[in-house]
């Protein structure tokens, strides 16, 4: 292995290791989104701390959008979509479902309560 | 043009006149000293057929045909209706869905008027990108003329995530290539195309990207659906105009933390359900608009 390629793999491995370590360090959030609740649908978080919003869904393509934060994800059955947020101020903030699931898509909401 | 005058005049003294907005930048260029004719539509939106739900509406079964008869007692004839999406209530079940949009559209079929547009919304359109909708409806997204203004169909439902998207975009931009900059334009459209309540899903994903199409177009007028409710609002120069429900309202945007419909009063039946009627005046780009209520049974 030549020398530059030893130090980028080096190097590739500490930014892996890192990342581990900056994501090991986040609270991880696990929500649940089926027809059609969030499960919790009540979150609470502190300003400043950083954590990892982590969505399934065993049903159909759902979303998650916090809009207060301009945040979003599609949640796609069988995957695990992550969101890394840092709220940086407190109150209580409104998610909601933004892909049409059915019937009762308009009740799928939850809110985000964060606290100093 | 008489008959124009005559009908507003007429409004006026049955005490129906309606609320007059003008697009924003009108009266900065006219229409090239073309004489054109106002005329006169009616939009009627979200009837949600399909609908059960007593406490919200104990006649879901008859509002949508006490709207067309309303529309049909009309005292003038419009020269064309259009429905801005929801005609019916989501199912997941293929078959219903189909069943109630054939349902819908023999209902629709005893307006006396035979120029009537369809659109979808995302009850019709968003649990099967707008397939069935448009076996009975045709092109969910179109453009047509009429006495002298450009009126553009949006679709911002087939896609379940409220998108109109790339291909829709371009085809809109096209379309808009042929106008003039003066050019009276409406849009129909069944979500809002801004930002109005994304906690709420009252928001279309790319709508920016629509508005930035038509911003530079002196005289363009939204009209469109999806919240139940009257309301108004301007992007610059662009009026958009949502539209009254036939199955329930909802409440006003922001009123509360979360979205909810309004029950049903007994006291009030049909109160803040209805459709409208707008009155076009062309040379000031100037739209005048009725709001009239569903007959009480």
């Amino acid at each position: 292995m030549v020398p530059q390629r030893r130090r980028l793999l080096a190097a590739g491995i500490a930014a892996a290791a890192f990342g581990a370590r900056a994501f090991a360090q986040e609270r991880v959030i696990r929500v649940t989104a089926r027809k059609f609740e969030f499960l919790p649908n009540d979150i609470e978080l502190k300003k400043g701390e950083p954590v990892v919003l982590a969505f399934t869904t065993a049903d159909v393509l759902m979303g998650f959008s916090l809009p207060d934060f301009k945040l979003r994800t599609d949640i796609v059955p069988g995957e695990v979509a992550r969101l890394r947020f840092t709220p940086d101020r407190v109150g209580s903030f409104e998610f909601v479902c933004d892909n049409f699931c059915g019937e009762f898509h308009e009740d799928m909401s939850g809110k985000i309560r964060v606290t100093a | 043009m008489g008959q124009a005058i005559d009908r507003r005049d007429f409004l006026k003294l049955a005490g129906l006149g309606g609320a007059v907005f003008v697009s924003g930048l009108a009266g900065c260029a006219g229409m090239g000293g073309t004489k054109q004719e106002d005329f006169y539509f009616v939009q009627l939106s979200d009837t949600h057929w399909g609908f059960k739900g007593p406490a919200l509406n104990p006649d879901a079964e008859g509002t949508l045909q006490k709207a067309v008869a309303a529309v049909n007692a009309l005292p003038f004839e419009p020269d064309f209706i259009v429905f801005t999406g929801d005609l019916t209530h989501t199912t997941d079940d293929p078959k219903e869905r189909r069943r109630r949009l054939a349902e819908f559209r023999a209902i629709a079929g005893a307006l006396k008027n035979r120029n009537v547009r369809f659109m979808p919304g995302e009850h019709d359109a968003s649990l099967d990108n707008g397939q069935a909708w448009k076996e009975f409806f045709g092109a969910s997204y179109y453009s047509f003329d009429h006495k002298g203004v450009h009126f553009i169909a949006i679709d911002n439902v087939s896609d379940a995530s409220a998108r109109i998207g790339e291909a829709q975009l371009a085809w809109i931009k096209e379309d808009l290539a042929k106008q003039d900059k003066d050019a009276r334009i409406v849009v129909f459209a069944h979500r809002p195309l801004f930002d109005l309540m994304p906690q709420w899903d009252w928001a279309t994903r790319d709508g920016a990207q629509a508005i930035e199409l038509l911003m530079p177009y002196r005289n363009v007028t939204v009209f469109y659906g999806h919240i139940h409710q009257e309301h108004h609002h301007m992007t610059g120069h662009i009026a958009h105009h949502s539209a009254k429900s036939l199955i329930f309202p909802l409440i006003a945007p922001g009123s509360q933390p979360k979205r909810a419909p309004v029950p049903w009063d007994p006291a009030q039946p049909y109160k803040g359900l209805g459709f409208r009627g707008i009155e076009t005046e062309i040379q000031k780009a100037q739209y005048e608009i009725t709001e009239y209520p569903v007959a009480k049974a």
